[in-house]
């Protein structure tokens, strides 16, 4: 068995009711967990995009990729590398600030990472902070020893780097390569 | 010109060449069984006892035709009627479109009377489904579901159809099959979805070619692909040439010939042996259009230990899903044989033939004098009925005995629940089968415990006056159940006995058909013999030991020679 690792998944889909269901449910019916989920419209009011992190190895990736492009409402389906992918979200933290004091050092973190106050009020401070992971777990992890009183995120949302978008590799583009032609350089 | 939902329904049916129907109808489909009222003879509804009749006797249909089957309910528990046999055509690949109608558009989501979400409910069931809210939409996606339906891996779609919208009227402008897919939402939906199969890569095929011809102990595996494509004879043409024995799993039964000198027999759980020990010692193993399940793939790891796998498969989710394959190829099995035809050079391979059948492709089952046993009465059906009779099965021991004796012919030959197992698909199935080709002898196998699932159909083959053999089975236990907790539960029966009522002779006979008792093979024979011969449906019911056993048997999970019964 090979690692299991968290994957990106970029989905375009149509913009109709059912159709998050539909991808969703696929998830849940081959038994995989999802991670982490955003969608919104595109800017083709007709399509959505749905950007899905999820725990698979190399293998089930592909396989769930497949799946997913079988589903008649799903346009184009890719798996993001992280190497060739940005990958953002945007994580607003309410944190607790008892005295001026840890106020001013609450601000002094949030410029450090360059999140924004968005939120003020005697006994909190509400923080916008947008990044990946790393960022946003280390600025979380910072702010903990003020008490954290509530945190939502949006789920990640990614694209590729450079001038490459989804549609290169629409389903009509042909085969994918699963491992095969292995003899060709044997034959 | 201007039609209301129930007309453009039907239309679009009629665009499809569709002229059967089974089903049942009910408060929120009145306005399109009234629209067909109207329209007289010009599609054959058949109604039958309870939806999942209507539902299995699509299914047949499309399995034995090669069409679109299609079957009506009405909202709530007609169209959850309906579940177990759209799952049964979805898991064994059989396209059918079911056609159902909600409650109306404004009580939609108030759980009222007879309201269901069966979009929701069959989401994973289906291909792809639909609700309707909009008349101005309902042509269209019709025309889709019928495209999706037969397109590329065959399978079922349901529409659900708000009731107001099939009294409300809009613009229909008829439109040949040809031209569904230029204009609307066929098109768009063209752009991104493979309603075509796949082209088979050139190169690709000349790979397999490569190492067909360099294969010295060269092994098919027939599945239900086949049957689908219906690419039986390229099949033949293609294993005479490559000279390599085919072993054929339950769905794959009749894209074969079981008459063939190279058939193997089944393979798999109860699979022949010949079958099971070839796969596991071949040199290249070619898969058409078989997914590995479960049941003949049992230890995927160790399946074809030996051999460069490859496997042709028209829908390329399958490509590697069960079992770890050398090589693919994508397209439908009919078409990739023809390419792969030229390519591969004649071949003789009589060493390895000799070595795999030395091992038994068929089972030979105990007679004991006095008794009836399943062998006997398959020998008979065999003897006795003509050999393009259509066989449909139910699911168990009897299922298992029947594909090991019958030798199929032709795709769509056989109707089986081979994925979903579901028990009581035969009768509705035979229906289906009958119903598309009357000229053919239909033969129902069941056991008890199936029979009586969904016995009541009996209402239906009587009404529409089918001749159809139903021969059960009867060791008053679910057998293949019992088997199990013979070999693996100590023996501990727990609820597998059936010792009770109906009688199924007394039962014909209610039905208005005729009830035969068998239980010896001189009695099976005269009783099957006056079966064929009459014009009404017949009962037989077969009296056998409640301890035969269906052989060999692999066990789940086991290596595929691992037999724990020879």
């Amino acid at each position: 068995m090979n690692p299991s690792t968290r994957h990106t998944l970029a989905v375009l889909v149509d913009n109709e009711s059912g159709v998050l269901s539909r991808v969703a449910r696929l998830f849940s019916g081959k038994g995989y967990n999802i991670e982490s989920l955003a969608v919104g419209t595109t800017d083709d009011p007709a399509v959505s995009r749905i950007t899905i992190e999820v725990m698979a190895d190399e293998k089930q990736l592909d396989l769930l990729c497949n799946q997913l492009r079988k589903l008649i409402c799903v346009h184009s389906v890719k798996a993001l590398r992280p190497e060739h992918a940005i990958r953002r979200e945007l994580v607003l933290i309410k944190v607790l600030s008892g005295d001026s004091v840890q106020r001013n050092e609450i601000i002094q973190i949030a410029n450090i990472f360059r999140a924004s106050i968005i939120d003020v009020s005697k006994a909190s401070i509400t923080l916008a902070v947008i990044g990946d992971e790393s960022k946003t777990e280390a600025i979380q992890h910072l702010l903990t020893e003020f008490g954290i009183l509530e945190l939502v995120r949006t789920g990640m949302v990614a694209l590729e780097r450079g001038q490459y978008t989804i549609d290169e590799q629409t389903k009509m583009k042909g085969e994918f390569d699963l491992g095969k032609n292995i003899f060709r350089d044997m034959l | 010109m201007i039609k209301n939902g129930a007309q453009i329904l039907l239309e679009c049916l009629g665009e499809q060449g569709v002229d059967t129907i089974f089903g049942y109808p009910g408060g929120t489909i009145l306005n399109v069984y009234d629209e067909m009222y109207k329209m007289g003879t010009r599609f054959r509804h058949i109604l039958t006892a309870h939806e999942q009749g209507a539902c299995h006797a699509a299914d047949g249909y499309a399995r034995h035709t090669g069409k679109v089957g299609v079957c009506f309910a009405t909202s709530g528990p007609g169209a959850t009627n309906l579940t177990t046999g759209i799952a049964t055509a979805y898991l064994d690949s059989s396209p059918i479109v079911a056609i159902t109608c909600n409650v109306s558009t404004n009580l939609i989501g108030k759980d009222s009377f007879q309201e269901v979400d069966i979009t929701g409910v069959t989401m994973p069931i289906t291909k792809c489904n639909y609700l309707v809210r909009n008349v101005e939409q309902l042509a269209d996606t019709v025309r889709e579901a019928f495209a999706v339906a037969r397109s590329g891996r065959p399978g079922p779609v349901l529409i659900d159809i708000a009731k107001d919208v099939t009294a409300q009227s809009c613009d229909y402008e008829p439109l040949a099959v040809s031209d569904h897919m230029n204009q609307g939402r066929l098109l768009s939906v063209m752009k991104r979805y493979e309603f075509k199969p796949p082209e088979p890569d050139m190169d690709d095929i000349r790979t397999l070619a490569n190492l067909l011809n360099t294969a010295e102990r060269p092994m098919i595996i027939c599945g239900g692909g086949v049957v689908r494509a219906r690419a039986h004879r390229e099949l033949a043409e293609f294993a005479h040439r490559v000279d390599a024995p085919v072993a054929v799993t339950v769905m794959g039964a009749g894209g074969f010939s079981g008459q063939d000198p190279l058939t193997t027999g089944m393979i798999g759980m109860h699979g022949s042996q010949a079958s099971n020990i070839a796969v596991d010692k071949c040199d290249v193993l070619v898969a058409i259009g078989c997914r590995f399940s479960d049941r003949v793939a049992l230890k995927p790891d160790t399946f074809a230990r030996h051999a460069k796998i490859v496997q042709i498969d028209i829908d390329r989710s399958e490509i590697n899903k069960n079992v770890q394959t050398d090589h693919h190829i994508v397209g439908n099995a009919r078409k990739v044989l023809r390419l792969l035809l030229p390519l591969v050079d004649e071949k003789h391979h009589d060493e390895w033939k000799q070595e795999v059948f030395s091992h038994p492709k068929e089972t030979f089952y105990d007679e004991h004098p006095g008794s009836l046993t399943p062998g006997q009465v398959l020998n008979t059906i065999v003897k006795l009925s003509p050999s393009d009779a259509v066989v449909s099965t139910d699911v168990g021991q009897h299922q298992m005995w029947a594909i090991q004796h019958f030798h199929f012919d032709y795709p769509g030959q056989l109707l089986t629940s081979g994925g979903f197992g579901t028990m009581g698909f035969g009768l509705g199935a035979a229906i289906g089968a009958k119903v598309s080709d009357p000229d053919k002898v239909v033969i129902h196998i069941t056991g008890d415990g199936s029979f009586r699932m969904n016995c009541h159909e009996l209402s239906t083959v009587q009404y529409y006056g089918l001749p159809i053999i139903t021969v059960i089975f009867n060791n008053g236990t679910l057998g293949m159940v019992h088997q199990w907790q013979t070999l693996i539960y100590g023996e501990r029966y727990s609820q597998t006995t059936l010792d009770r009522s109906p009688d199924f002779v007394k039962l014909a006979e209610a039905y208005g058909l005729n009830g035969f008792r068998a239980a010896s093979v001189e009695e099976f024979e005269s009783v099957f013999a006056q079966a064929l011969a009459s014009d009404r449906a017949s009962i037989i019911d077969c009296t056998i030991d409640m301890d035969e056993m269906v052989r060999p048997m692999v066990g789940g999970g086991s290596h595929i020679t691992d037999f724990m019964i020879n």
